[in-house]
């Protein structure tokens, strides 16, 4: 890929093989943590696509909130707690004292393709255990400080609700109006990227080491060694 | 070629509206209010119109305002012409809508806090338009706070000589051809646009913002009043998707090839026969060849699985049914929404093909 002439942005057949290498590396090198799984669309049988079409779906997970003022997040891997199906849980006593809130939050995550800004886009919902959606402002409360105040600083460009693009329910969506330029800017930035022959593949984990962030996923430390 | 943009700003669908039944705390009750709804415009935008009407009858509380149709909460960032295209079928005049003023559905519509969420939802389309038609979104984020008033009060009051000076700023010029007020005169001039352009200034490429609403019926009907009406938002595909315009040599890019850029390659189209499609364009209807259709059945295994048998129905913006050879470029300047995008409802009709499996 010539990255001078590159404006950040991924085709949809690009974003599907960009997934299926997220979901085979993340089950490979983070096999504790809950998988991603792909996620097929659309369910009519009219609309046969050209091409794949679907999303990248992770959910009922417990995240961590990070409530230290720092510029960087540490790069340890982070384990995620889950609730598995058969209703197990296994809660890391250590890693809950960091949050300042006694409920335990559950975040669904999916990465759906943005045809019109060609890029992925992260739409996240979260509620408490008994199924009930947190409102906005609780969110904020438990999303990594940094996000917050960034948040605070603009709230209607930077988290939104808006309807998911599939599932005609209301989701919170990251905006992806500045995500080409920002990923432009971090494969020239890092010359191992740039000289990568496989970039497409470590284009979505790339872009979800940075967006995991504003909702505290992290990103299994050899995930991103890999590169 | 003012014309037809001046007719769809001009454009209303009349709405009668009843307040819903649980909410009635008076004796009679009280009767629909009737309001001229711009199809341009959006429904929690006539709130303050409607709402004296029945605020002497509400129960008490905090309102928060939601439409609905036969049951179907409408969702409020949808233009009102586009709600109406899609799910009046044999238009229904006056349109009879039930508003609500408590127990917003959460679960299903995201919230509404009046004109601001409304110009938020708007600004917002246009920075992804311009996103399409640019690359960035830079000459929607960078107008002035007075220009970003005065443009969505030309939308808010339907003003299109106002919205014309200031969306001009934007430099959303619309990927392929310009047309001149000499259309009449069998030529047409086209100008600069945002696309790639080559030497002879023929539109190589570019994308146009598009918003595309798909419904299905297994079942054919020739009247438009017997199509099945549409109880929920599941049964909508809504495609977001830009058209890519690859501008051929002496080639038009016409509005059908834009549908089928967006939907299944292989469907068969005819002509509308029923009486609809004659009243409105007052021509002889037009035979089509079919493309591609009934081919290859025996490759298809019995099942739910995708069919390659659609038949587009219906091809419907803003409230009327263009032929669809008419080139695509004309279809976006006059008939596109403020936003910039073109919205469009389309009926397909499939066949489930039930062909044994190979033995």
């Amino acid at each position: 890929m010539d990255i001078s002439s590159w404006d950040g942005t991924i085709s949809l057949a690009e974003f599907h093989a960009a997934a299926c290498a997220l979901v085979e590396k993340w089950k490979k090198v983070s096999s504790a943590s809950p998988p991603w799984s792909w996620v097929s669309c659309p369910k009519q049988p009219w609309v046969a696509s050209h091409e794949v079409e679907g999303y990248l779906s992770l959910e009922n997970i417990i995240l961590v909130s990070i409530k230290e003022e720092h510029d960087e997040l540490p790069s340890f891997p982070q384990k995620e707690e889950t609730s598995c199906s058969d209703k197990e849980e296994s809660i890391d006593i250590a890693t809950l004292g960091q949050s300042d809130h006694d409920e335990i939050c559950y975040y669904d995550l999916h990465i759906v393709y943005s045809a019109p800004y060609r890029v992925p886009v992260l739409y996240f919902r979260v509620y408490y255990s008994d199924g009930e959606p947190l409102q906005f402002e609780d969110i904020k409360k438990h999303l990594p400080a940094h996000s917050a105040k960034t948040l605070l600083d603009s709230k209607w460009t930077f988290i939104t609700q808006e309807e998911h693009p599939y599932l005609n329910r209301p989701w919170y969506k990251l905006h992806p109006c500045g995500t080409g330029e920002w990923m432009k800017l971090l494969f020239q930035g890092d010359v191992s990227l740039a000289r990568n022959g496989a970039a497409i593949e470590v284009y979505l984990i790339s872009w979800l080491s940075f967006v995991g962030q504003v909702v505290g996923l992290r990103i299994p430390y050899e995930m991103l060694n890999q590169l | 070629m003012m014309e037809a943009q001046k007719y769809v700003w001009e454009g209303a669908i009349p709405l009668q509206i009843h307040l819903h039944e649980s909410e009635v705390t008076t004796l009679p009750p009280p009767l629909p209010a009737l309001i001229l709804a711009p199809r341009i415009g959006y429904l929690p935008l006539l709130i303050p119109h409607i709402k004296p009407h029945f605020s002497s009858a509400l129960p008490p509380g905090v309102d928060t305002v939601w439409f609905e149709y036969k049951g179907l909460p409408l969702k409020w960032y949808i233009p009102t012409g586009v709600l109406f295209d899609l799910l009046c079928v044999e238009p229904e005049r006056p349109w009879n809508l039930t508003v609500h003023f408590r127990g917003y559905p959460g679960n299903i519509l995201i919230p509404c806090e009046g004109e601001d969420s409304v110009k938020w939802s708007f600004i917002n389309s246009l920075k992804e338009a311009s996103y399409i038609i640019n690359g960035n979104c830079k000459n929607v984020m960078n107008i002035s706070q007075p220009d970003q008033v005065e443009l969505w009060h030309s939308v808010f009051n339907g003003n299109l000589e106002a919205y014309l000076k200031v969306s001009s700023k934007l430099k959303l010029g619309t990927a392929g051809h310009e047309y001149s007020a000499n259309l009449s005169s069998g030529s047409f001039v086209s100008r600069q646009s945002a696309g790639d352009t080559d030497a002879t200034g023929q539109v190589k490429t570019g994308r146009v913002p598009v918003r595309l609403y798909v419904w299905g019926v297994s079942e054919d009907f020739d009247d438009l009043e017997d199509a099945p009406q549409i109880d929920s938002w599941d049964k909508i595909s809504y495609i977001n998707r830009p058209v890519e315009i690859h501008g051929e040599e002496g080639k038009c890019f016409t509005l059908l090839d834009a549908v089928k850029s967006l939907l299944p390659e292989h469907f068969q189209y005819k002509s509308l026969t029923n009486e609809e499609s004659s009243k409105e364009e007052g021509e002889d209807e037009q035979k089509v060849p079919s493309e591609e259709g009934g081919e290859n059945l025996s490759e298809y295994v019995e099942s739910c699985y995708p069919s390659d048998n659609a038949e587009v129905k219906l091809v419907r913006i803003q409230g009327i049914e263009p032929k669809l050879e008419i080139p695509f470029s004309w279809v976006v300047h006059n008939l596109m929404n403020p936003e910039h995008f073109l919205h469009v409802c389309v009926c397909l009709k499939f066949s489930q093909v039930k062909i044994p499996s190979d033995g």
